[in-house]
């Protein structure tokens, strides 16, 4: 607390971890590589130095605030350093923008813009890396990596993982995995944070966009979208609306405009995984089966238990995924329609996800020799075909999901963000439905922003013990205490990435935490102005267990 | 794989530093005395036994110049290359080594396993310039045909 003198302004602080912090709440955007609120600092970039007083330089983000500081931001000695940091990351940088994957969206790029560098005078001495393609969800490109280490603090400190690291020393140092292995041959889970952070194209998401549009250009086949919760309430970021609005009705428009036959909503399969998980959670607690039950549908976390901690993977839900169970729906109904209908049917799921790119090719996703889901593009992958389709999403005119498939309820739609499976789960099991059931379930504790919460929920006479996990370090976390007997649960929701699917790591990079709980409000929002609430309320889903479902149930929606 | 042999002497290893994260250094360099190199299985091995992160070990294990993953000769001759012993001439000396065992920048060990070949920076000796260690056995004053003359000796 106190008050310190930003190029000659007052400004007060509070609580600020680091004089960065001040800086931006006097509303001057000092530049970073390096530095992300979440991780920890690591001061490598230098990008934010500020200069005393008395001439001394440091950087804002390692310094705590004082009372009585006086700083400077923009002087000619600090333009001169920012530059030059810049033209010597530019010096050993792939520059080949036009053909990279970030153009527009990198940081560099922007920042030696934004800092008006025009020439850089050194030669490249740095030896040229392979790329590793080997993921199916994530590229690296060594070349286009300036060793500002936010995917090395993202993967170890907020996943937990720690498969990235830098190796070698001075001019050889790169950033690479344990003994150069290729990205497959890792613990790698796909979760795609390291890409959120990459200020530069050394880390993308795989790109799928080119089969999809070969098969939405072909004649013979009937290419069906379905769109995951925490698409709609992010794409438009990239469009220049709000962040966090619902843009479900303009992405409707547009994906009709790309050429997509139909479109439907994954919140419809979320239903469907509401009614199984919930039928699953009764049977395990009445039969004395394997407890707790961990949900499925982040395939980030499957990888991970199944992985790290195989003692624990019977206790994983027999349930697909939303994306799975509804691709599996869609394409048990081209085959019983195949007699009257010629055109093949592909399915491409749009998601905020890039691990769900490994996920359609495990063999339990296949049915009858077939993919259930044919491909899944990202968010970014979306935004990205629909403006090379010259269109701009904020220039069109909403429109409707096709039907049936177009109907959801609100605890399908809450999937997208963290303690959303739960919540939903919960609406369908506690028996009655009023406005204040629904409040109660909300105010449990699942919500938030914490990495670990944790309910107790009175379900028939037994108090059920819930845990809900934001993030995958904290599922480590977790299932070392359930192991050591410290904790007991009945029913664990894991989301490997922060805040769940609206921070997955195939949506927009967002700038803020503030964007991220706009994305979160924006999800709730769909679910307050939903009329049908609960997953059973849909009628739809009355419709396929008595229809297509019928006898078929546990092959279609089951993974074992 | 690597025989289990290597495995329990890592284990004994291990045992005595205690296997905790700050002792990864001295853990990988009593295993590098032992073997005459690092081998990567074990790396991965110690770093599991430590309990760090596979990555984590390998970003320190080369970030040191002096860990090898590569098996080394029996023996292991040091060419010192710092200021005094490279205007004194080393480089004739190591030129001449590199063609006496058939090795380059590149290939540092003879296929039979008898020889590395390295340069350093600077052995500390710079009186003796130019000098060499064979295992660590110092050689003073060194010429080209010393040099040759000495392998000569090593080979018996």
């Amino acid at each position: 607390m106190g008050y310190m003198t930003i190029n000659n302004r007052r400004v007060e602080f509070t609580d600020e971890k680091n004089v960065l912090s001040v800086i931006r709440k006097a509303g001057i955007e000092l530049p970073t590589f390096c530095y992300h609120s979440e991780l920890s600092t690591y001061g490598a970039c230098r990008m934010c130095v500020v200069e005393d007083e008395r001439g001394k330089v440091f950087a804002s983000c390692s310094e705590v605030p004082r009372d009585g500081m006086t700083i400077f931001t923009n002087t000619p000695r600090l333009q001169h350093h920012r530059k030059m940091i810049i033209e010597l990351m530019l010096a050993s940088h792939d520059r080949d923008c036009t053909s990279c994957a970030k153009n527009g969206v990198c940081t560099l790029q922007a920042l030696a813009n934004q800092l008006n560098v025009s020439n850089v005078r050194f030669e490249n001495y740095k030896k040229e890396r392979p790329k590793d393609t080997s993921s199916d969800c994530i590229i690296r490109d060594p070349n286009k990596c300036i060793l500002c280490g936010d995917c090395v603090r993202m993967c170890e400190e907020i996943q937990g993982l720690g498969i990235l690291d830098f190796v070698s020393r001075g001019s050889k140092m790169h950033v690479t995995t344990a003994f150069d292995r290729p990205l497959s041959a890792t613990e790698c889970v796909g979760c795609g944070q390291c890409r959120i952070v990459c200020p530069t194209g050394a880390i993308l998401i795989k790109r799928d966009m080119d089969p999809v549009w070969k098969d939405l250009a072909d004649k013979n086949k009937i290419v069906v979208a379905q769109i995951a919760p925490a698409v709609r309430v992010a794409i438009g970021e990239r469009f220049g609306l709000p962040e966090g609005e619902n843009v479900i009705g303009l992405l409707v428009a547009a994906l009709r405009r790309l050429g997509f036959d139909r479109v439907y909503d994954t919140n419809f399969g979320a239903d469907l995984t509401v009614m199984e998980e919930s039928k699953e959670f009764q049977e395990r607690l009445a039969s004395g089966g394997k407890l707790p039950l961990f949900t499925s549908c982040c395939p980030a976390w499957v990888k991970y238990c199944e992985q790290k901690y195989p003692e624990f993977k019977d206790n994983l839900s027999t349930c697909k995924s939303p994306q799975e169970m509804f691709g599996a729906l869609l394409k048990e109904e081209a085959r019983a329609n195949a007699d009257k209908e010629s055109r093949k049917t592909v399915v491409v799921s749009i998601m905020p996800c890039s691990a769900k790119k490994a996920e359609i090719k495990r063999p339990e996703h296949f049915t009858a020799g077939e993919q259930d889901v044919d491909y899944v593009l990202s968010t970014v992958e979306v935004s990205r075909m629909i403006r090379e389709a010259g269109l701009d999403l904020s220039n069109l005119k909403p429109e409707a999901m096709d039907m049936p498939f177009g109907l959801a309820s609100g605890g399908g739609a809450i999937f997208g963000v963290t303690g959303g499976v739960t919540e939903a789960v919960l609406r369908r099991l506690v028996g009655s439905h009023g406005q204040e059931t629904l409040e109660f379930i909300s105010s449990t504790g699942i919500r938030g922003e914490d990495g670990i919460k944790e309910a107790t929920v009175n379900l028939d006479e037994r108090e059920v013990k819930i845990a809900v996990v934001n993030g995958l370090a904290s599922a480590g976390k977790l299932l070392e205490r359930i192991k050591a007997g410290e904790a007991y649960y009945d029913f664990v929701e894991v989301m490997a990435c922060k805040s769940g699917c609206i921070g997955g790591g195939g949506q927009p990079a967002w700038r803020s935490s503030k964007a991220k709980k706009s994305r979160a409000d924006g999800i709730y929002e769909v679910d307050r102005t939903s009329q049908i609430k609960i997953s059973n309320e849909n009628p739809i889903i009355e419709n396929v267990y008595n229809g297509i479902l019928k006898g078929k149930i546990h092959e279609l929606l089951h993974t074992r | 794989m690597l025989d289990k042999s290597y495995y329990d002497k890592a284990d004994e290893i291990i045992a005595q530093h205690g296997a905790d994260q700050a002792s990864l250094i001295p853990i990988i360099q009593d295993i590098q005395a032992e073997y005459r190199y690092l081998p990567l299985e074990l790396l991965s091995y110690v770093a599991g036994k430590i309990g760090i992160t596979e990555a984590k070990a390998y970003s320190v294990a080369t970030f040191y110049e002096n860990f090898s993953f590569e098996p080394k000769g029996k023996y292991v001759i040091k060419v010192c290359d710092g200021t005094a012993c490279h205007v004194r001439g080393s480089t004739p000396i190591l030129e001449r080594l590199y063609s006496e065992l058939g090795l380059s920048p590149e290939k540092k060990t003879t296929d039979d396993m008898l020889f590395t070949l390295e340069t350093v920076s600077c052995l500390g000796a710079c009186g003796l310039a130019p000098v060499m260690t064979v295992n660590d056995k110092v050689y003073p004053a060194m010429t080209p045909d010393a040099a040759a003359e000495l392998i000569q000796d090593l080979r018996g």
